[in-house]
């Protein structure tokens, strides 16, 4: 058995994110994919706006800072002026689907040959919890009071299975990350998603299921269980697209 | 010192854009400080169409030509709206194929001449459709001594590089024009 | 060289790829439509060449910052409507000192105003490019000739002082035809060293950021950022004039062109008058004015809008001298008898 490190593609400081949050083990499992693919020095990574804004801080790799919602545009860029380096972006539910949405149903359909990770927790988490694209039917948050009405807010928007019918996605995966096993499956899904970029096949996109126990109001492990009662009968796991072929 | 200020005008796709550039070009062979700018809008094809053309021998002000001294109108409403703006002294030329003067309650004012070139016509009975536009310029050439023969020449041979089977069409065209 | 007759916006984008830009990100818009197609044609067929036309001019902007940001030299261009869109981008642009060029051919506004040529953001271009404390060096040139020329300078400016540049001009420079000749200077396209392109184990990692949660960080930020800004105010500022005028008429871009007949239909007529014209808008030309202005009675200002530049004007001079103004708007341009007209009146008023 390995021992257990920190991944060097993270710097060895203390992050922000609340007690249970699973944003820490989301970058640490990109940054366990950076190494293990060996690609720390050709990276180049795109930070959101939201609770994730400050990993231009943690990533070792070269990072850049988008304003809310552009970073799949700001990633275009950064690819097409450098083809042959590797572009992440990682956005939240609000930052992806609410007012970047524009930015990342067209870098799929060009096929941006990015990968996006895409942490999915039903709700803005550092504007204090108001209610984002994913947050469920009956959700509760702070701008939706009495619950989600759907005939009021409308439905949450499945991205996975959205963008899955665009040509230009050669990847789109949804995990989830509440057990050693979801965690293993997500990195897996991660590491396909930066192959299919290496192999120069196009879009990837992997939808990760979060918990936000601050915003939601339960505690860590609670939130987990909320996450797997609540989240996933919406959100269901599994690979929607895959043009990647073996990688 | 002379400065020609010309309007072409016509309806979208009678090739109101390129005679200005084949004026400008020609302007610009003969060492003259040139401007063209065209009328642009949200109709593409068969809407009005106009274009400004300034060549003369000091740097040119405004690109935009509201009182011509040189006006080709290939159409009726073209007629209508420039006919009566062109500076005393100043020579319009009309498509008489397709703008009917005499039933016009417009007219030039004093001091304009005004020829009547049926180019449309003209242009048809000789295979040459869609240069009726040139005919006009034959015209125009003619009647100004816009440049010499050499320069014309030249001209329309820049504006149909890639396209040579297009030179000796335009230049057929020029000459009926010349000599209508 | 031989000059050759070229529209103002493919003059543009054909001296932007003759300075380097490699990339161009835009959205179709009228009347600046041909610098894209230009871009379109021209740039897959060099090395290293991006075109991408965008979703949206908030797309074409931020992959502006993202390639600008891996250290790529890089353009976009728009008109009025797309530029207030791309507004938020160019803020983030300058917080994080990405230089970049940004092409405004202005049409009418406010909303959707009209398509034809205008000069109404000026206050936009000069005073309000972005949220935040920024400035935007904003050349204006006034002929075909200088949409080459400037488009050189401003991957100069925007290279030296690490900052966006934008070009003001408007429908009619972009859409008329002049003749118009390249100069042989090459300048580098060697990527800039602050990209954040990958590191390649063989630097420390850059951050392109413009987020500072610490007030001191973000306050040396802002100190450093406008010490270059006074270097620009300093080093930068440009003006065309004539001296010793009694009757000054201030104008750029087009409006200047048609301001240049009317003073001389006016110097003809016996009348003191001379062109003042900025080629700079910001930083505005403040030791130039004056000097255009040492005779001067009182200064007219004209300008395709409802009067922009006045207060600069003004503030230039130092309220030392009367400032009037004629403009049109709505998608006009003066003629020049309609300035002769203003410029004879306040001969008369000004006893000039």
């Amino acid at each position: 058995m390995p021992d257990f490190k920190r991944p060097n593609a993270l710097i060895d400081i203390p992050n922000h994110y609340c007690p249970g949050c699973t944003h820490g083990i989301i970058h640490r499992l990109v940054a366990e994919v950076i190494d293990e693919m060996g690609i720390e020095g050709d990276t180049i990574g795109v930070c959101p706006v939201g609770c994730s804004v400050l990993e231009y801080v943690y990533f070792s790799c070269d990072m850049m800072q988008a304003s809310h919602g552009r970073s799949p545009a700001v990633a275009t860029g950064i690819k097409r002026a450098n083809p042959d380096k590797f572009v992440f972006t990682y956005q939240g539910d609000g930052d992806l689907a609410a007012i970047g949405t524009a930015e990342t149903v067209h870098a799929a359909a060009r096929g941006e040959n990015i990968t996006i990770i895409f942490v999915n927790n039903a709700i803005y988490g550092m504007t204090g919890g108001q209610m984002a694209p994913t947050t469920l039917p009956g959700q509760y948050s702070q701008t939706t009071p009495y619950g989600r009405d759907t005939t009021r807010e409308g439905f949450p928007i499945r991205v996975s299975e959205m963008l899955a019918t665009l040509d230009g996605v050669a990847y789109a995966e949804r995990t989830m990350a509440v057990d050693p096993k979801s965690i293993i499956a997500t990195k897996k899904a991660i590491r396909k998603g930066f192959e299919i970029q290496k192999n120069k096949k196009g879009f990837s996109i992997i939808e990760i299921l979060s918990t936000c126990p601050t915003n939601w109001g339960l505690t860590p492990l609670k939130a987990l269980d909320w996450l797997k009662d609540n989240m996933l009968p919406y959100y269901p796991l599994g690979v929607y697209a895959d043009k990647g072929g073996n990688v | 010192m002379k400065t020609y200020e010309i309007l072409t005008a016509g309806f979208g796709g009678q090739g109101i854009l390129f005679a200005g550039k084949l004026l400008a070009e020609i302007g610009l062979l003969d060492n003259k400080e040139v401007s063209w700018f065209p009328s642009y809008g949200p109709a593409m094809r068969g809407g009005t169409c106009n274009c400004s053309v300034v060549v003369s021998d000091t740097p040119i002000g405004s690109p935009v030509v509201s009182e011509p001294n040189l006006l080709i109108a290939m159409n009726g409403p073209s007629y209508e709206k420039f006919i009566g703006v062109v500076k005393s002294g100043g020579k319009a030329f009309i498509d008489s194929t397709l703008a009917n003067t005499a039933a016009s309650s417009v007219k030039a004012g004093a001091g304009v001449e005004v020829y009547e070139v049926p180019a449309t016509k003209l242009a048809v009975d000789n295979d040459l459709i869609g240069m009726a536009n040139i005919i006009m310029l034959g015209k125009l050439i003619k009647e100004t001594n816009f440049a010499s023969p050499d320069i014309v020449e030249k001209a329309m041979k820049l504006v149909t590089e890639g396209k040579e089977h297009l030179y000796d069409l335009n230049m057929k065209a020029l000459k009926i024009g010349k000599e209508f | 060289m031989e000059k050759s007759l070229m529209k103002g916006n493919e003059a543009c984008a054909e001296a932007a790829i003759r300075a380097g830009c490699k990339c161009y990100f835009g959205y179709p818009i009228t009347p600046q439509n041909e610098i894209t197609a230009y871009m379109s044609k021209c740039l897959p067929k060099i090395e290293g060449g991006v075109f991408v036309q965008a979703e949206s001019e908030i797309g074409a902007v931020n992959m502006l910052y993202g390639c600008a940001g891996s250290g790529v030299r890089c353009m976009t261009s728009s008109s009025s409507p797309g530029i207030s869109l791309k507004a938020e981008g160019i803020s983030y642009l300058a917080g994080a000192d990405l230089p970049c060029v940004i092409v405004n051919i202005q049409r009418g506004g406010p909303g959707l105003g009209t398509i034809q040529p205008s000069q109404a953001d000026y206050w936009q271009a000069t005073k309000a490019m972005g949220h935040g404390d920024l400035r935007i060096p904003t050349l204006a040139p006034n002929s075909v000739q200088e949409m080459v020329d400037m488009t050189t300078k401003a991957f100069k400016i925007a290279e030296k002082y690490r900052t966006p540049v934008m070009i003001l001009a408007d429908g009619l420079l972009g859409q008329m035809m002049e003749p118009v000749n390249f100069s042989d200077e090459t300048l580098s396209c060697e990527p800039y060293s602050f990209g954040a392109n990958g590191h390649g184990n063989k630097r420390p990692k850059n951050i392109i950021n413009s987020l500072y949660l610490d007030p001191l960080k973000l306050e040396e930020r802002i100190n450093e950022r406008f010490a270059r800004y006074e270097k620009i105010r300093l080093n930068e500022s440009a003006a065309d004039y004539d001296k010793g005028a009694k009757i000054v008429v201030a104008a750029y871009g087009s409006t200047a062109r048609v301001a240049r007949s009317a003073v001389d239909k006016a110097r003809a007529e016996g009348i003191n008058a001379g062109l003042f014209r900025p080629q700079t808008l910001w930083p505005f030309p403040e030791k130039q004015i004056k000097d255009a202005t040492v005779n001067a009675k009182a200064v007219l200002v004209s300008e395709m809008s409802m009067g922009q530049m006045v207060d600069d004007v003004k503030m230039a001079l130092e309220f030392k001298l009367p400032v009037e103004f004629f403009g049109r708007q709505g998608g006009f341009v003066p003629n020049p008898d309609e300035i002769l007209a203003k410029i004879k009146e306040m001969e008369g008023k000004y006893n000039a």
